[in-house]
């Protein structure tokens, strides 16, 4: 693979009058990766990709597509299709204008545009609907379209801005892996920007989380979900949420708030906050040793039970496989010291030290897959 | 239950019966018949009248001035709207002001407008002659001359229509989603080729429903010829619904005018229709 994909950003910022929406970013994504731009809305990920197609002039920084510096120059002359969440399809022009607009714009001979017409209206499955309207397609057939515009460009990149959030859960499960194979079948260099976690961690080689205009963690999804750098990347990743309980000083190290009796992490920890997923925490009954708790309610979810529990002053979620009615036992809570994180005053994950292992911790469920499938 | 949508319909019946059906239907029996002398009844000619009527020279004079005056503004007046609101639809300073400026010619009654011209057009003092003095050219006799004054009348006119126009150019133009044009950039697409590829078939119905409202007034619309010029010189600037006014008000010839009234109709009628039929299956509606 040719080095013509990779892009690079350097200390990008997109500045409106004086607030900062993107406050120097910078990645650099080898070419064939599926790199997810995640983050709550109002993070700066749509503007961050806006700027790499070059539809949004970055105020500082610079962008490299390959070995040629883009900051300066207008979008067409970047080598890159975009694939837009409105989809922006022509309306009055049939699916196949829409398709081979591009290539007009080009000026690509038209024995060579049919060629390609046809090739890639198979591969997206869209060859008995190219004298149709957009307006006359379902959600998921626009989509389409638009992919289809973005594949036939046979630009290596392809930006991807929030493509699926118009559709349907059910159809949106299909157009991920749809999406996903035609990336790896065609070896695209893709940046994908969405809000969704779900998409993140099921698509992305590779997820850039981002708050308040600036990276919070680049890496894996499984890295993310397993090692979280910040108590906001470890609250955004799962569904649900990990727990986060706030640490306070004990009498024999760090304690739960509201929840003096069981020592959780060492001394220097208070201040911050522990952070467990739901499905790392085991219930049992009071009799054996772990924190004490109180089961409030129960949602049942088909596959496994999600319990409210109070601790102390708060809440923690447990997640459960299979159907569970608890709400309003007493119970203890247990987990083992590699799945219990700890989170500095400042947000930041601290390594340097080791929250204690609840007395040896089995888990009494198996794990359930990694990423809800609840939800989505 | 019929009968309360028959009550509701009633207001809105009633009025369009009165002031539109039951005076076109009078029209239409007028330039049927004769007034008769001195009390005698009316007396039926049948199409006698538009026989006189295809005969007389002015008739024939004042048509071709409404069809060079249609000719003169319809496409320049659009070309013009299309041109100013493409124009403040994109990022300019002191947009609301040039918007504004381009809408001022609307607001202001044609009467107010035709007065303001007669001092642009005036022969001595007025300021295009000034111009020319200025810039060392003899003046010209705007309104007065017969080969310039229907030009001179055209000028104003799209001054006056093409605000009007643009303001629904640029409705439409805010209507058409700004990823169009983003998605268009990615490939490299010209501004010019833009627009006719995408901004111009999108605007379609816009222009349709401009096109024919810009036919209406060019027959609708005489109120500057009150002001300046009442038609003349020599009918150089009559147009049919003046025409229409100066035979029953000036030479109380009621039934040419009634004729005249009928054929208006009438042409008007199918020009629309063939517009709509023509256009409509190449227009795309959203």
């Amino acid at each position: 693979m040719s080095n013509q994909s990779r892009i690079r950003l350097e200390g990008v910022t997109k500045r409106w009058g004086a607030s900062a929406a993107v406050d120097g970013i910078s990645f650099d994504v080898t070419p064939g990766q599926f790199v997810i731009l995640l983050g709550p809305s109002g993070c700066g990920k749509s503007t961050t990709l806006r700027m790499i197609a070059g539809l949004e002039e970055a105020s500082d920084g610079q962008i490299h597509i390959g070995e040629r510096n883009v900051t300066r120059l207008p979008p067409g002359d970047r080598g890159l299709s975009m694939v837009f969440q409105s989809y922006a399809l022509f309306p009055h022009l049939s699916v196949a204008d829409n398709i081979v607009f591009g290539l007009r714009s080009r000026k690509v001979p038209k024995d060579e545009q049919r060629q390609r017409l046809a090739k890639v209206a198979e591969l997206v499955d869209l060859t008995d609907y190219l004298n149709r309207k957009p307006g006359q397609l379902s959600g998921g057939q626009r989509q389409r379209v638009a992919l289809a515009r973005s594949v036939i460009s046979e630009h290596p990149i392809c930006l991807m801005d929030e493509p699926l959030s118009n559709l349907d859960a059910r159809l949106r499960s299909d157009m991920r892996r749809e999406i996903k194979a035609l990336q790896s079948r065609l070896n695209m260099t893709v940046i994908y920007v969405t809000h969704d976690q779900v998409e993140a961690m099921s698509m992305g080689d590779r997820v850039i989380l981002m708050q308040h205009g600036k990276i919070v963690q680049d890496d894996s999804p499984d890295e993310l979900y397993n090692r979280p750098a910040s108590a906001f990347a470890a609250s955004f990743i799962g569904s649900p949420a990990m727990n986060l309980l706030p640490l306070v000083t004990g009498e024999n190290g760090a304690v739960i708030e509201g929840e003096p009796s069981t020592p959780v992490a060492p001394m220097e920890a208070a201040g911050g906050h522990l952070g467990i997923r739901p499905e790392d925490i085991a219930l049992s009954t009071t009799s054996a040793a772990g924190v004490p708790a109180m089961v409030v309610s129960d949602e049942y979810l088909g596959a496994d039970t999600i319990a409210h529990v109070t601790v102390g002053s708060h809440t923690v979620r447990v997640r459960m496989s299979g159907k569970h009615a608890l709400a309003g036992q007493p119970c203890r809570l247990r987990w083992s010291s590699q799945h219990a994180h700890l989170f500095g005053s400042d947000g930041l994950r601290r390594d340097d030290i080791t929250p204690h292992a609840l007395p040896n911790a089995p888990r009494a469920v198996p794990r359930p897959p990694a990423v809800g499938s609840f939800q989505h | 239950m019929q009968l309360y949508g028959g009550l509701l319909l009633l207001p809105a019946a009633v009025l369009l019966t009165t002031f539109a059906y039951l005076p076109t239907i009078t029209t239409v029996i007028n330039s049927l018949f004769l007034p008769g002398f001195r009390g005698a009844p009316a007396e039926f000619v049948g199409l006698e009248n538009y026989q006189v009527l295809f005969d007389d020279p002015t008739f024939w004079k004042v048509a071709r001035n409404n069809l060079i005056y249609a000719v003169g503004t319809i496409p320049t007046s659009i070309a013009l709207a299309l041109g100013m609101a493409l124009f403040v639809n994109g990022k300019l300073p002191g947009r609301g002001f040039v918007r504004m400026a381009y809408f001022t010619p609307t607001i202001l009654p044609m009467i107010a407008a035709a007065n303001i011209w007669m001092f642009f057009y005036a022969p001595q003092i007025g300021l295009f002659n000034k111009v020319l003095g200025a810039l060392g050219f003899s003046g010209v006799n705007w309104l007065g001359d017969p080969n310039m004054a229907l030009g001179s009348v055209i000028v104003m006119s799209v001054w006056k229509e093409a605000g009007f126009f643009m303001i629904f150019y640029l409705a439409a133009l805010q209507g058409i989603a700004p990823e169009l044009k983003e998605a268009a950039d990615l490939e490299g697409t010209s501004r010019w080729s833009f627009f006719w590829r995408v901004t111009f078939p999108l605007l379609m119905p816009t222009t349709l429903f401009v096109l024919i409202n810009a036919l209406i007034n060019a027959v609708r619309v005489v109120d500057h010829l009150f002001i300046l010029t009442k038609g003349g010189p020599n009918n150089a600037t009559n147009l049919l619904l003046y025409y229409v006014y100066e035979n029953a008000f000036s030479f109380f010839d009621r039934t040419t005018a009634a004729t005249i009234t009928v054929v208006i109709l009438l042409v008007l009628a199918v020009v629309a229709t063939v517009k709509f039929t023509i256009l409509d299956r190449r227009t795309h509606y959203q």
